[in-house]
């Protein structure tokens, strides 16, 4: 095992002063691996180093996922049917930049920006239910009750090395079912923020720094050293407790937390986002992306429309539209929309019809995810659901030409990345475990 | 916004009329206990019922062969144990073990009045005949049985499944009785919580009816402690499943998965609930082109299988039938992990059928099964345990060894429930359990939820064992909870009650050790902050306390289980 005295970098990725100037990314993988104490991954890791070495290409650096919560309706925001058996009667196409591509008019601004987002109209899944779908979104598996298996952002925070202070994998205005290391490990999960209007959360001390200071000189100095007394000798490297307060510490005082702050922002930038939670937290995910975060999941929850469907996904899609338009935007505008791959999805759509109550329920046989920068062949649209589609036909999956599943989305994602998928990494209790098995989305590649 | 300033209201009402309380009699208040002589005295043993009763001969005979195995294993290994902990450790971790928090200082003053060789066992039998043991460990078993998914809200009620679980646990239903329940009742799941076992699995993308897969990954892995959910799909290609039997052992196959899950096939939604109708399996086996029929048949222990009833029934007699040992070592396997934070065999629930086997399996799940299935018994037993009071320090190195081998109590990361609750309990000194005031148990169950989101569900994955994180660091040095708790709210938190009921310092730094880490100060460590709460005007003591419990609660004593 190749392990490196390095004390400038802890196992959580995070370094503690710049020295990536003199050192390859292979010794500081190896370093990063050798101090986590846990040696199943340390060949990976070595191996992951080398191939990165031998492939300088450039490749995408980070991920945005717009989390629609609740499942968002296909036909009144990607899909539309206008007309159909199954649509509401105010429900429009309206052409966009992409010529051939239609999308509805409740998405005006995002229309413009269909040139840059690609997407596949005809995702399927077996899981209907709001927290299964959503693991099986959020990891590309279906629960499986003896193993978590890891979210995107986790994996490629666990896949690729990075010198930032601040968590790596940020999720704002998280959902019940936030993105999760699983069986990587809780150090992967997303750093849970909130609207970027208010304080960030946990990392102000709620004492003046004279206290917090004597505080902490206590804690180190009287009571963990009576704790470690006659105690295992690997004891912190086991607890990992004093390393973790460290690192906290070193968070808590970064300048790269301005990047959650989107106060600063000029007046017309924040007004182009949307004056909304969701708004501020797309603008706040590029700011992060630009400080080098791996990957920001923004949440917009209320998409889970049983009934009054039409006037419901109508208000969503005001908040949407405009953020969504705006981060393709200013991700363009800061040269970063190459590098970044946005997706946007939720864990299922809705009923091809319209139920008693106005509303349309869960239907993972068939559902819009959209996908942009990155990589990603803007423009382009994958698969087709069926204006005739019908809930209560038994083979629900006919009305769906070129189904695609939700593994697929998650091997073209960690394809683009430079991510192997296909690679197996042994999980704590030594089961073998692909990143990922679907197969990459070719139509989406762009070249 | 409005019911939380209520809340608030009322928590500070409820607070001064404690503390007036509390001030008329200021000494022997603290030692005050339910359940024992209000007076402050220690209560004699013939004061609190069921400890003679609950260790007979045959009990007393089990622990000491129990002890017997663990201390030939150690010679044999050439291993030292560690010395016994001291009683408040042991409690700390059967507190943290059955009611899922820390002891508050009431009951520390109680278990310390009481006589030293009757400490231990009137401790667990206080902690078994409080509610809270019911709440927390019903959560637990509910999440091997159900997992932790809401699920469906119209044909599966999680809440009232766990309740169901919560009074069965209290009145200690012989375990097979429960699992039987759980296997074959019929009926409505509001009326019937049992079956929401069945109806958890429903899933609403496939056809609204019970999973018969699902259910019989579920019944492996939670009554056999066998983890053949690969099976599903294709033959056993790791060679890590046995069955058959010891003289002839058997690769897992599909077949035995499917014949397993050909016993829920019959379960059905009706307009009476779950029922048992005529519903035929259907499987394609990988390979085949086309469907077959499968009919139920068990994967190993054909001997004890009985065939009549309905197939569910038949299936819960075969799990609990007393020939079937998997049934037995798959729930010691579990109490012990509940107890240690660790179980016997990793992972809980991937034992396997013909051993080999840790030291203690087999004879705790001989125990269990002569008992009758009594889980408050098996209980008894593993916490008067030999590794059960081993100190978790000792005057040798210790090594991954001893902690494997149970020679030392092997540290463990506290549940992030678990967490919540002792920081809140450490906060008010009187214990915070069925007895305390509704509003005051609803404030602490808001608390805790929200604190358990932010610092990371485990979620089914329940004996998971990782390192500390940087989110859950930043949430105790300066989330809210930890502010909120360690503040001096006038009347509410502990630090102002310790600042108000005593002036003298080194009773309030001893204090405030045993109410957050469950013993008193070393020399070094009462020395240290006696000083600083010297070095303050007694009007900034307040201030001086509450830096004091923020630094006990950050330390790695608190977080861990020790």
């Amino acid at each position: 095992m190749m392990r490196s005295a390095l004390p400038s970098r802890r196992d959580d990725g995070i370094a503690m002063c710049d020295l990536k100037a003199h050192l390859s990314r292979r010794s500081l993988l190896a370093a990063a691996v050798g101090l986590s104490g846990i040696p199943w991954l340390t060949t990976l890791a070595e191996r992951l180093a080398m191939a990165e070495e031998a492939r300088p290409r450039r490749r995408p650096r980070s991920l945005i996922i717009l989390w629609m919560s609740g499942g968002p309706s296909q036909l009144e925001t990607f899909d539309p049917h206008p007309g159909s058996r199954g649509a509401h009667a105010s429900t429009r196409a309206i052409p966009t930049a992409a010529r051939q591509v239609q999308i509805a008019d409740t998405l005006p601004q995002v229309a413009e920006e269909m040139a840059s987002i690609a997407l596949v109209r005809s995702v399927v899944s077996k899981e209907g239910d709001h927290e299964r779908a959503a693991y099986n979104l959020k990891t590309g598996f279906r629960p499986d009750p003896t193993l978590v298996h890891p979210s995107l952002g986790a994996i490629l925070c666990h896949q690729l090395s990075d010198d930032v202070e601040i968590p790596r994998h940020i999720s704002i205005l998280p959902d019940p079912f936030p993105p999760r290391g699983g069986y990587l490990g809780g150090k992967y999960d997303a750093f849970q923020t909130f609207d970027p209007a208010q304080p960030i959360p946990d990392v102000r001390p709620p004492v003046d720094v004279r206290r917090a200071a004597r505080r902490l000189d206590d804690l180190l100095t009287i009571v963990e050293p009576a704790f470690a007394q006659r105690r295992r000798a690997d004891l912190t490297q086991r607890t990992l407790h004093t390393t973790s307060i460290d690192a906290a510490r070193r968070m808590m005082s970064s300048e790269q937390l301005k990047a959650l702050d989107v106060s600063a922002a000029p007046q017309s930038l924040r007004a182009a986002f949307g004056d909304t939670p969701f708004g501020r937290g797309c603008l706040a995910a590029v700011q992060l992306i630009e400080v080098g975060v791996r990957c920001v999941e923004v949440n917009l929850t209320g998409w889970d429309t049983h009934a009054n469907n039409e006037t419901l996904v109508r208000e969503r899609c005001q908040i949407l539209d405009p953020a969504f338009a705006s981060l393709i935007r200013e991700l363009k505008a800061r040269d970063l929309l190459d590098t970044t791959l946005v997706l946007w999805a939720g864990e299922f759509g809705r009923t091809p019809r319209v139920n008693p109550a106005g509303g349309r329920d869960h239907w993972p046989h068939g559902f819009t995810v959209a996908l942009a920068g990155g990589g990603i062949a803007g423009g382009r649209v994958v698969g087709e659901t069926s204006p005739e589609a019908d809930p209560q036909a038994t083979d629900k999956l006919r009305f769906v030409r070129d189904p695609r599943n939700v593994e697929d989305l998650h091997a073209t994602i960690l394809h683009l990345m430079g991510v192997d998928f296909r690679q197996e990494l042994r999980t704590p209790i030594g089961r073998p475990m692909v990143l990922s098995e679907g197969t990459v989305i070719q139509e989406l590649l762009a070249s | 916004m409005w019911a939380r300033n209520l809340l608030f209201l009322a928590v500070c009402g409820i607070g001064i009329l404690w503390t007036v309380g509390t001030l008329s009699q200021p000494a022997s208040r603290f030692v005050y206990f339910s359940g024992a002589s209000p007076s402050g005295k220690p209560a004699r043993s013939e004061g609190l019922p069921g400890t003679r009763r609950h260790r007979d001969q045959s009990w007393q005979h089990a622990l000491a062969q129990l002890d017997a195995q663990f201390r030939e294993a150690w010679a044999a290994a050439g291993l030292t144990p560690a010395p016994r902990a001291d009683d408040l450790t042991i409690a700390r971790r059967l507190s943290l073990a059955l009611v899922g928090t820390i002891p508050s200082l009431e009951e520390i003053r109680a278990l310390e009045a009481w006589p030293e060789d009757e400490r231990l066992p009137r401790w667990v039998d206080h902690l078994l005949a409080d509610r809270r043991y019911a709440e927390y460990w019903s959560e637990r078993l509910a999440r091997a049985y159900v997992g932790s998914e809401q699920g469906n809200i119209v044909l599966f009620r999680r809440r009232r499944f766990r309740l169901w679980l919560a009074d069965a646990l209290a009145k200690n239903m012989p375990y097979d009785e429960l699992v039987r329940h759980l296997l074959a009742d019929e009926g409505v799941w509001t009326g019937q919580p049992a079956v929401n076992f069945i109806t958890a699995t429903i899933n609403p993308a496939g056809g609204n009816e019970p999973d018969p897969v699902r259910l019989a990954g579920r019944t492996a892995r939670a009554f056999l402690g066998m983890r053949i959910d690969c099976l599903q799909c294709h033959d056993d290609k790791l060679g890590t499943i046995e069955l058959g039997t010891a003289d002839d052992p058997q690769g897992g196959t599909q077949a035995h998965f499917h014949e397993l899950a050909a016993f829920f096939a019959s379960a059905q939604i009706s307009l009476v609930g779950v029922r048992d109708g005529q519903r035929p399996y259907l499987v394609k086996y990988q390979g085949d082109a086309q469907e077959r029929k499968v009919a139920p048949r068990v994967p190993f222990g054909k001997e004890f299988f009985e065939g009549h009833g309905t197939r569910r029934a038949q299936l819960a007699r075969w799990v609990t039938h007393p020939q079937n040992r998997a049934f037995a070592r798959a729930t010691v396997n579990r109490v012990w992990a509940l107890l240690f934070g660790r179980p016997l065999v990793e992972p809980v629930d991937d034992i396997p059928l013909h051993g080999p086997w840790p030291v203690g399996l087999e004879f705790l799940a001989d125990e269990f099964v002569r008992s009758g299935y009594d889980l408050a018994r098996l209980i008894r037993l593993i916490a008067a345990s030999a590794p059960m009071l081993r100190d978790s320090r000792a005057d040798f190195p210790i090594t991954q060894e001893h902690e494997a081998a149970w020679a030392v109590f092997p540290l463990s990361r506290l549940r992030p429930e678990q967490m919540a609750a002792a920081l809140v309990q450490a906060s008010w000194l009187k214990t915070i359990d069925g007895q305390a005031h509704v509003l005051q148990r609803l404030a602490m169950a808001g608390q805790i939820d929200q604190f358990v989101c932010r610092y990371g569900d485990l979620g089914d994955d329940e004996s998971s064992d990782q390192a500390s994180t940087i989110p859950q660091r930043l949430l105790l040095m300066n989330g809210e909870l930890v502010k909120e708790r360690t503040r001096p709210q006038p009347l509410v938190t502990a630090t102002s009650r310790l600042a108000m009921l005593s002036r003298d310092p080194p009773r309030q730094v001893e204090t405030a050790y045993l109410a957050v880490l469950t013993r008193r100060p070393t020399p070094t460590e009462k020395a240290h902050f006696v000083t600083r709460l010297f070095d303050v005007s007694p009007r900034q003591r307040g201030q001086a306390l509450e830096d004091l419990y923020w630094t006990l609660v950050n330390s790695t004593e608190f977080s861990w289980n020790h």
